[in-house]
């Protein structure tokens, strides 16, 4: 039997007003601005861009206060949201090597042109709780040095010259787009760091952290990590040539990993590629990581069964907007589901007794 | 790009856009039916209906065929600035437009795959120089039969073989819009 | 353009304030917001691959004079893209220089200074080190 029921109109309307006051707290405490959280909470707000796909860094703090602080909430309503905007053409490649870097490093070449500059990071902070920070002050500004007026290299570049890495093939072929056609597998490089760059910084994290415990482990190096500013270029059919339309920040990370060679090639480094939207260093080499490990096919290199390496399983559960709402809509009502469940189970119970009952008889 | 070609869009595209998505689900989805659209000024030798049409359905990831007389600097120009399709030939066009003889042979266009028969072609036939003959529709969206008047029969008895493949036929005039999706079967009346 | 797509719009507001131009003018095609795809490049130079959206805001108008202007600008500001689709089309005729003096010049020293000023925090950043023990002997 099918039972249709509806209700719960008034009940959700005041759910939702309810929502709205928890949301603002304590009126007596003063309320939280967009700009505030764009500008204070900066690195969460990196997150829902890179995870939402959409770069815009006023709506992503929007959508965090909306979302009372809830990223994936907050990507899920990022996600709504590029979803009615008209899409006016692609960009030109961004040109990383272009960039305005505010850092820059390499765990393997300590003198690399450009040298090592540190910029905001946590690293070498003591992770001890600043209590000055509960209290409000003004900050001093940072000290500055004479800028670089040349752009950065890439530290790849050096070992390309000596053939010691795999080289990127130039191509300028139209990538795949997830946004536009569903997932289909075998999926190439170019569609796999789409799903990459804007999968769950945790889920990669996992997968990442996965290969260094040994689990297809492929040895990386931090070739280079850069997070600045670059130009993007779009071509404007009107115009006829291509103009910058906007500067986006970014982090890129570049690994280079240690390979014996293969059946097809030769002994030398590898690359695993990272590109993440934002100040995002955490994602951009987890990325790098599991880009490498997903190369297993194409370098000739055994399948060991490892979880990294099976594009299914990483392409298909990397994405937390898909993950979420599959398993947030088993708490909606599925009460006709259960009654059908709770029928068969009381099937099989008198069954089952029935036997037991007629077994005793005969035993009798 | 000549100013004049700038102009001609949609004056209040979400509303504009709208309306003409509407005019054309409904003429798709009931052939044989006839509906207007207006909101746009496309340069000769494109109707308005077509015109519509395109800043309707077409955007940069729609590539468009402009077949025969069509295939002119001016519409060139139009649809690149207005509906900023790329403009390609007929194999991996998403949409033709065209005259019915220009359009032909129909099997340069693709009819989708049997995972995906929505990737497939649509037509926008402008009506004009080519003679029609009269034609009986059924199908989806026909109660009993309707009437039609088609360039031939063939062709969409061909078409309609195809199923769940297949194209998609909008025949526009002035402002005027009809459609023979591949669903109708059409006979000689 | 690019230069004024990349600006501040409270500086482009500023600026376009202080020049009081009211050209007339008729939209060819009314300011829309709308996403662009961002590409990069697997390992920073092969194949390219979709990276995500950004958000831009277009328009296009056409002057009194007949002159036509576009812009284009990053996210949602429709008044900013108003403002350089005006700025552009201004460009063609004889505000040129005036315009030239009153936005551009002083907008590209604006975000010079900006650049540089971040640069010279990127810079004391850098590392210098120090060989503290060498194993030669």
């Amino acid at each position: 039997m099918y039972v249709a029921v509806k209700g719960g109109e008034r009940a959700i309307d005041n759910a939702h007003a309810w929502l709205a006051e928890e949301r603002r707290g304590d009126t007596d405490v003063a309320e939280l601005s967009v700009a505030q959280i764009r500008e204070q909470l900066k690195l969460a707000v990196n997150r829902v861009m890179a995870e939402g796909s959409l770069y815009d860094p006023d709506l992503a703090a929007l959508a965090i206060k909306q979302a009372r602080g809830d990223l994936i909430e907050a990507i899920f309503l990022i996600r709504a949201y590029r979803t009615t905007l008209p899409r006016f053409g692609h960009s030109v490649p961004v040109e990383t090597g272009d960039m305005a870097c505010d850092r820059r490093i390499s765990a393997t070449f300590k003198d690399a042109p450009g040298g090592q500059v540190l910029g905001p990071t946590f690293d070498y902070t003591h992770r001890l709780l600043d209590f000055k920070l509960a209290a409000e002050g003004d900050i001093p500004d940072a000290p500055g040095a004479a800028p670089r007026d040349a752009p950065t290299p890439h530290i790849t570049g050096f070992l390309n010259k000596e053939g010691l890495i795999q080289t990127e093939k130039e191509s300028d072929d139209t990538p795949a787009d997830l946004t536009r056609e569903p997932l289909a597998l075998p999926a190439d490089r170019p569609l796999r760091l789409q799903a990459l760059t804007r999968g769950d910084e945790g889920f990669v994290l996992s997968m990442a952290y996965s290969t260094q415990r040994g689990y297809a482990r492929n040895h990386a190096f931090v070739g280079e990590l850069r997070i600045g500013r670059v130009p993007v270029e779009m071509e404007i059919p009107e115009l006829g040539f291509a103009i910058e339309i906007g500067e986006i920040e970014l982090t890129e990370c570049e690994t280079v990993n240690q390979f014996q060679g293969s059946k097809t090639e030769p002994p030398q480094f590898t690359r695993g590629y990272g590109l993440v939207f934002g100040q995002s260093e955490r994602k951009a080499i987890s990325m790098a990581l599991v880009d490498r490990a997903l190369r297993w096919k194409e370098l000739g290199e055994d399948d060991m069964g490892a979880p990294a390496q099976d594009e299914e399983f990483v392409l298909y559960h990397c994405d937390n907007i898909q993950a979420t709402g599959f398993l947030e809509h088993i708490k909606l009502p599925h009460y006709v589901d259960f009654q059908s469940e709770l029928e068969l189970i009381r099937k099989l119970r008198r069954e089952a007794a029935d036997a037991s009952a007629t077994s005793k008889e005969a035993a009798e | 790009m000549d100013a004049d070609l700038l102009r001609g869009g949609f004056t209040n595209a979400p509303v504009d856009a709208a309306h003409a998505f509407r005019a054309a689900m409904n003429v798709m989805a009931r052939p044989g039916t006839v509906e207007t659209l207006a909101g746009a000024k496309p340069p000769a030798p494109l109707s308005v209906a077509a015109g519509v049409l395109l800043l309707t359905l077409c955007d940069p990831e729609t590539p468009v065929f402009l077949a025969g007389v069509h295939d002119c600097a001016a519409v060139r120009d139009w649809i690149t600035f207005h509906v900023g399709a790329p403009l390609i030939g007929p194999e991996r066009s998403v949409f033709a437009v065209g005259g019915w003889d220009d359009l032909m042979p129909l099997d340069r266009f693709t009819i989708g795959t049997p995972e995906y028969p929505d990737r497939s072609a649509t037509m926008i036939v402008e009506e004009g120089e080519t003679p029609l003959v009269n034609a009986i529709l059924r199908g989806p969206g026909i109660r009993s039969t309707a009437a039609a008047r088609l360039p031939e029969l063939d062709a969409f008895q061909r078409n309609a073989a195809l199923f769940p493949l297949g194209l998609d036929f909008f025949f526009t005039q002035g402002g005027r819009v009809r459609a023979v999706p591949r669903t109708t079967k059409v006979e000689a009346a | 353009m690019s230069l004024m797509a990349k600006a501040p719009g409270a500086s482009v507001a500023r600026l376009w304030a202080a020049l009081e131009m009211v050209p007339e003018f008729h939209w060819l095609r009314a300011p829309e917001v709308g996403a662009a795809m961002v590409r990069g490049r697997q390992g920073a130079t092969g194949a390219p691959f979709n990276l995500g959206e950004m958000t831009i805001t277009r328009c296009s108008l056409q002057l009194e004079s007949g002159a036509v202007g576009h812009g284009y600008v990053q996210g949602r500001d429709k008044d900013k893209a108003r403002v350089v689709a005006l700025v552009d089309a201004l460009m063609q005729g004889d505000m040129a220089a005036r315009v030239r003096a009153g936005m551009l010049e002083p907008l590209a020293a604006e975000m010079d200074a900006a650049k540089e000023a971040r640069a010279a925090k990127a810079a004391a950043t850098k590392v210098d080190f120090f060989t503290m023990v060498r194993g030669e002997d």
